[in-house]
């Protein structure tokens, strides 16, 4: 009897940012959505993040962040992810982001970037084309 | 899939493979049988040795025991000796959804980037073949990779959550005063499968008094021809963690000596095997069922059914990994 | 025929025939934002007369006076003053910091040229969690939500030609409020000020960060006593200083509904005055000087109710759990702010209304104080021009539309007075649970309150995602465009780099001698169970001790708290 692999995702929260309303939130309705989520709870540095996704083999990483250190912190992840040898994993991210600094997360490697209003069938959406592209097989 | 090269990365102990070695064997593709054969074939033969080998720590207790707590605890004192340690945390999957929120690495997040700990949550209804079997292969590749003390926690509030305590070649209760844990760890079967019981946030005031109920509780039972033990621990400040890791060794000294660890061991696969073996057959059963919705419209033929099987189970041949019929 | 029986024939011989041919609107939208079921129209029978009413709305002049009373004595339902706003109206007080100190010093100015009434410090996450600017857990958040103080050196620029005898000044700042409040003393010795002279507040309110907002450094045991320390000093050395603000805004931002805001809200007052009281220290010595903080949301009469809901259930706590006998610690004065998460990223102008909606709710609520948000802070920190139109909010709201030229105007409102007892009921409900498990901390470590919160918080959204709960812009009347209609601020980079500068050339010229031994009598003084701290910090600081070292000095004696979750 075979079976494929179930989708496994990191929740993070990088830096020192305490405001997780969001990401818990995004954590629920994802694990509703069937997925297997794992919630690292708040002030994570970006090498703690790196190891739980590796030790709990994620094919996606969700960063969220509302005090403004994403320019730093979100790329920093991709970076050190890359450096594992483990640029396979997609790391998406959300919170507050202004429109502006949107292009230059996604030049750095983070695939996507939801923005506050975001309704999770879009996240769920994003996550299944990212699947069937066959990014996390 | 690359088995031999994932085996590889396994015996290295490299986190990556052991990561997708773990999926691998929750998956429950074909190809996981193939990688634990590398890895079996790779490790060390089990031989006469006297040691105990790696040990394995279950631990369980209702949510707010202060179980991650009292984990993160343990890691550091396992982490003092320089050996290297894992922790499976079981967490229960949706049954509508199939999905789960694994959220149990808060507070163990203490060792976040120390290499010498592997954390990896795993859903109780995530395996195929039952979780038994996928959780008892997994820690089989944590002790491929190096791991020489493994904690697996489970919270305790059903039947597959504490049933996977049987892994454990010793079962820790965790518990908290004056929250109704009494109630709940009776109603969760746990009075029954611990050989060591800690009652955390002992400085609480009701402490005492669950320690006497406990102990009353626990009076003429044996577990393995030993006496529980109740102990007293404050995880949040590290009181009595020491005492506890000590215990803990000493109960698996014991436990070696009078033989009953060696039963354990074998035990756990024979039930890993048993819950396999239902969990596949109750789902060909059902698909078949539901295939054939006739014959169920019609009401179930038992006596048809019970020959049919019968003839199966008959003709079913049983052999060891060597390849020699058992029958 | 009572009420109750008219209102019965009204229902059958003149609401029946109209939903006959129009059926009213359904679902989510006729209860409250907290899920309040709502009547039709409330009247007196809906009130809950207490204990004495004869017939339902047949309130006794006692029930009045136990119930509402007169604004100024207990239970202040009505309010905390006698005059409220007719006297004078509340502290505009606009919260504000970022980047560098300099930068802030000059914000802090404007606002006070445009009128503002008080100042309001924002520190950035490295200063809400005791590390200096260089540590390596601070990388991108120096200088971001809000202003960098690494030592005394940068509180001096913060409040450079800002006389602090004369300003009341509010921080927002938690875990080492006591290192913040020791250096806000010394800039204002070095100014020339007293002691008493100085006006203000800090929010050293430890718990609501356990339970929602994350700045949180120690366990709980050593943070309630430093909290401790700062209510005996404060009593002792700052009279005109509120001594913490008990914050519900947070709780309430996370998800929390209005009575759980309420109820979790007074638990963690409950706890800091059973610490103090178990320190030593009489309730009526103390109790005066304690504040709260609490969010305005769209809902505008639940809010109002929550307001009153809460006043009422303190000036009781206060006298029968503590028997205190002082109006002024009965009385429960509170800062107001616009509530965040309300605010839509999607078409930002629309926030301008909404906070207009807080704003009112919170004057019609009471408050002692308020800050309003700015449209922009969806996506950013807001300009200088959203600040501007968020205080000219208030300014309207204060001199236009009349509602502060008498005291609790909807008072003996049918909706809100019934919707206040609801209020009050369902906090009583949760206040009784938490009291029955072993009081508010250990609820926290349990992780009782958070579950709550995130449970209402999931269905919250869910709401919004099934469309139940509706929110202009965001899942309905929507517009295909961008958010960004108006220019945000941007951060500048360099704000970093000098922050780290200035905090190399501080630990250069400082005596470091002097240092050492400041910071070794405060890790004497933390060793030892029931010293006070505030004086050794002080001296630390004076010495110019960095806010990263004195909370080193913390942390090896204290120890880490790590966050729990109950998800």
């Amino acid at each position: 009897m075979s079976q494929k692999n179930k989708i496994r995702i990191l929740i993070a929260k990088p830096g020192l940012d305490g405001h997780d309303r969001g990401a818990k939130y995004v954590a629920r309705a994802l694990r509703d959505a069937g997925y297997e989520v794992i919630y690292t709870g708040i002030r994570q540095t970006p090498e703690a993040i790196v190891t739980i996704a590796l030790q709990e083999d994620v094919q996606f990483v969700g960063l969220s962040l509302l005090s403004g250190a994403h320019n730093e912190l979100f790329p920093r992840v991709v970076k050190l992810l890359r450096e594992a040898d483990a640029g396979d994993i997609v790391v998406f991210g959300g919170g507050i982001i202004p429109d502006y600094d949107i292009p230059g997360l996604k030049e750095a490697g983070v695939q996507a970037v939801f923005p506050p209003g975001t309704p999770i069938s879009a996240v769920v959406e994003f996550i299944e084309s990212c699947s069937v592209a066959g990014v996390s097989s | 899939m690359d088995t031999a090269g994932l085996a590889q990365g396994v015996l290295a102990g490299q986190v990556r493979s052991i990561a997708r070695a773990i999926s691998l064997v929750e998956s429950g593709r074909a190809e996981r049988d193939q990688l634990l054969d590398e890895l079996r074939r790779r490790d060390d033969p089990p031989g006469e040795e006297q040691s105990i080998g790696a040990a394995v720590i279950g631990i369980t207790g209702p949510p707010g025991a202060g179980k991650s707590t009292l984990i993160s605890r343990l890691i550091m004192s396992v982490r003092e000796t320089g050996e290297k340690v894992a922790v499976l945390a079981v967490d229960p999957s949706s049954p509508f959804t199939g999905g789960a929120l694994l959220g149990d690495r808060i507070r163990m997040d203490l060792h976040g980037t120390d290499p010498g700990v592997f954390i990896r949550s795993m859903a109780s209804r995530g395996g195929t073949g039952g979780i038994s079997a996928a959780a008892l292969e997994t820690v089989q590749v944590l002790v491929s990779a190096g791991y020489g003390t493994i904690i697996v926690e489970s919270v305790g509030v059903g039947q597959s959550e504490v049933g996977i305590l049987t892994l454990a070649d010793i079962v820790l209760v965790a518990l908290t005063p004056g929250s109704g844990d009494e109630i709940q760890a009776l109603k969760a079967g746990v009075m029954e499968i611990g050989d060591l019981y800690v009652v955390n946030k002992a400085d609480y005031p009701q402490a005492e008094a669950m320690v006497a109920s406990l102990n009353a509780a626990l009076e003429e039972t044996l577990r393995g021809g030993l006496a529980p033990l109740v102990l007293r621990t404050v995880a949040t400040e590290g009181t009595g963690v020491a005492e506890l890791y000590r215990a803990i060794g000493e109960r698996l000294d014991q436990l070696h000596r009078t033989g009953e660890l060696e039963r354990r061991r074998q035990q756990r696969v024979i039930d890993a095997l048993r819950e396999m073996a239902t969990d596949l057959f109750s789902r060909w059963i059902s698909e078949r069922l539901s295939a054939d919705g006739d014959a169920v419209s019609r009401g179930i033929p038992f006596a048809a059914m019970r020959q049919e099987l019968e003839q199966f189970l008959e003709q079913f041949t049983w052999r060891n990994h060597n390849g020699q019929r058992n029958d | 025929m009572s009420i109750q029986d008219e209102r019965e024939r009204w229902d059958r011989e003149v609401v029946q025939p109209v939903l006959a041919k129009q059926q009213e609107r359904s679902g989510g939208d006729l209860q409250t934002s907290s899920g309040i079921p709502l009547e039709r129209v409330f009247g007196p029978d809906n009130l809950d007369t207490g204990e004495g009413a004869t017939a339902a709305g047949d309130a006794t002049a006692r029930d009045y006076m136990e119930k509402l009373g007169f604004p100024g004595e207990y239970p202040f339902t009505r309010g905390v003053q006698p005059t409220m706003y007719r006297g004078r109206h509340w502290t505009m007080r606009q919260y504000a910091g970022f980047g560098s100190a300099t930068e802030t010093n000059e914000r802090f100015r404007y606002l006070l040229d445009a009128g503002q009434t008080g100042l309001s410090v924002a520190f950035d996450l490295p200063t809400q969690i005791g590390y200096d600017s260089d540590h390596s857990l601070c990388l991108g958040e120096v200088g971001k939500v809000g202003v960098a103080v690494d030592s005394l050196a940068d509180m001096e620029l913060l409040f450079n030609a800002i006389p602090l005898d004369q300003v009341s000044t509010s921080m927002t700042i938690n875990a080492p409020a006591a290192i913040l409040l020791a250096m806000y003393i010394v800039v204002a010795e070095k100014q020339g000020a007293t002691r008493g002279a100085l006006r203000g507040t800090i929010q050293n309110d430890i718990l609501k960060e356990y339970i929602a907002r994350g700045t949180f450094m120690f366990p709980p045991a050593p943070s309630m006593r430093l909290i401790t320390n700062t209510f005996e000093f404060c009593t002792r050395e700052l009279p005109k200083w509120n001594s913490i603000s008990i914050s519900g805004y947070h709780i309430r931002e996370a998800g929390a509904t209005a009575p759980q805001e309420v109820a979790f809200t007074l638990a963690d007052a409950i706890a800091y005055v059973d610490a103090a009281v178990k320190a030593g220290l009489g309730v009526d010595a103390f109790a005066g000087r304690l504040s709260f903080f609490f969010s305005a949301g769209s809902d505008l009469l639940e809010e109002v109710a929550k307001f009153r809901a809460a006043r009422r259930m303190w000036a009781a706590i206060l006298r029968d759990r503590y028997g205190s006998r002082s109006a002024k610690s009965q009385a429960m004065r509170f800062h107001a702010q616009t509530s965040g998460a309300m605010l839509t990223a999607q078409q930002p102008d629309n926030n301008v209304v909404r906070v207009a909606l807080h704003a009112l709710a919170a004057v019609l609520g009471g408050a002692q104080s308020l800050h309003t948000n700015s449209r922009d802070e969806a996506l950013s920190l807001p300009t200088e021009e959203s600040v501007q139109i968020a205080l000219r909010t208030q300014q309207i709201i204060a001199l236009e539309s009349g509602v502060a030229n008498t005291v609790d105007p909807l008072g003996g409102s049918y909706a809100v007075e019934a919707l206040t007892d609801e209020v009050e009921r369902q906090a009583r409900e949760y206040l009784a649970k938490i009291e029955s498990d072993g009081g508010m901390v250990r609820a926290i470590e349990n992780g009782f309150p958070q579950r709550e919160i995130e449970d209402a918080a999931y269905r919250y959204q869910r709401e919004i995602e099934s469309k139940d709960r509706l929110v202009v812009g965001l899942n309905c009347h929507t517009r295909e465009s961008s958010n960004a209609c108006f220019d945000v601020m941007r951060h500048d980079p360099r704000v970093h780099d000098a922050q780290i500068e200035r905090l190399k050339k501080v630990r250069a010229e400082r005596d470091n001698a002097a240092v050492q031994r400041e910071l070794n009598r405060l890790r004497q003084a933390a060793n030892e169970d029931g010293a006070d701290m505030m004086e050794p910090i002080i001296e630390c600081v004076r010495q110019y001790g960095t806010l990263g070292e004195i909370s080193q000095v913390l942390r090896d004696v204290f120890g880490e708290h790590r966050q729990h979750i109950g998800m």
